[in-house]
């Protein structure tokens, strides 16, 4: 589940905020949204709106692409009254997290609030992730079998 | 970026009551049709942005008028079309009618085949003014009796123009006319002279 770091990308850090975005329920990013005062009103342009993405894979990463599934993706594009433009497009239904996570998109591109909402939502939400994450990979591993006995007899 | 407006309120249902205008002013050209709810940008104006947000999407190469550049934004976010250069290969071309502006050539525009004369482009031409203005008189399909338009912004040898599209028959350009909120259509069947 880490973005892939393609080396070209032109937004790097958007990207990464967006991904943190995309991964956290719009409980959490509402929770997190709290501590930050006097939010600006924005409009939505467009959505929130659910559709379908169909979405490719490589086998290994580097084969031929195939059509891996269709999944349900909803999408959100919001303007501050500062004129700032966010898009969200975040796994699943919830219309609220696409919102959340437009405005919060929007605000990241405001230089005078990106470091009070790195420090308040984007952080907490991706250590929160990585931590959930490091549980399972944890748990996972522990159920890994090591086949010393067949190893053993063979030698 | 900065200029960007909302597109409709209700996406399914306003498109579809334009979707139906479109389909009504086709079938009794130039009746005149409202279409309001929208705020787009400059110089779209509120029935033009309807019909484009309505009839053009991915699948619709799209030929946008330069005069229309303030727009770009606006059609790019919200309607998603491939704009292209050449209006030969657009199924749909926006343009600006205004005197002292040369209206698009309509022989430029695809005109379809014989085989498939439903691939033509729709021209969609927004005039300073419909319902006032130079008079023009149109009779065929859909009209019992002939019907007198008045539309603003047209050139002098519009009626010419036209009668060389219609004379392709059945192939030939439609063209969608449209004036702040109104919007009346002349499909290429109708014939057109002044009055």
């Amino acid at each position: 589940m880490t973005p892939h770091s393609l080396p070209d990308h032109p937004h790097p850090a958007r990207r990464r905020w967006m991904a943190v975005l995309a991964r956290a329920d719009a409980a959490a990013i509402e929770t997190r949204l709290q501590a930050c005062r006097d939010l600006p009103p924005y409009i939505r342009l467009r959505g929130p709106e659910s559709g379908l993405v169909m979405v490719r894979g490589r086998a290994g990463g580097a084969g031929g692409p195939f059509n891996l599934g269709e999944m349900t993706v909803t999408r959100c594009t919001v303007r501050t009254d500062q004129g700032l433009v966010g898009h969200a497009y975040v796994p699943g239904r919830d219309a609220r997290q696409a919102e959340l996570a437009a405005m919060v998109d929007a605000l990241m591109q405001d230089p005078a609030r990106a470091d009070t909402l790195e420090a308040a939502v984007i952080a907490p939400l991706e250590a929160a992730q990585q931590a959930r994450q490091a549980t399972r990979t944890a748990k996972a591993a522990a159920t890994k079998v090591q086949f010393f006995a067949m190893q053993t007899m063979r030698t | 970026m900065s200029g960007l407006s909302p597109g409709f309120a209700d996406p399914v249902a306003d498109a579809q009551s334009c979707f139906r205008a479109v389909l009504d002013a086709m079938s009794r050209p130039g009746r005149l049709r409202r279409i309001a709810g929208l705020t787009p940008a400059a110089p779209l104006g509120h029935a033009a942005a309807a019909l484009l947000m309505t009839l053009v999407d991915q699948e619709t190469p799209l030929w946008l008028d330069p005069e229309a550049a303030g727009a770009r934004a606006w059609i790019e976010f919200h309607c998603g079309a491939p704009l292209v250069e050449d209006a030969g290969a657009a199924m749909f071309a926006f343009a600006l009618a205004r005197p002292g502006l040369p209206m698009p050539d309509l022989t430029s525009l695809c005109a379809g085949t014989h085989e498939s004369p439903e691939t033509a482009a729709t021209l969609i031409l927004q005039l300073p003014a419909l319902g006032s203005g130079r008079r023009w008189r149109l009779s065929g399909p859909g009209l019992r009796t002939p019907e007198v338009l008045q539309a603003d912004g047209l050139p002098a040898d519009f009626a010419v123009r036209w009668q060389h599209n219609h004379g392709q028959f059945p192939c030939g350009v439609d063209l969608i006319l449209c004036a702040g909120d109104t919007l009346t259509a002349l499909p290429r069947s109708v014939m057109i002279e002044e009055a």
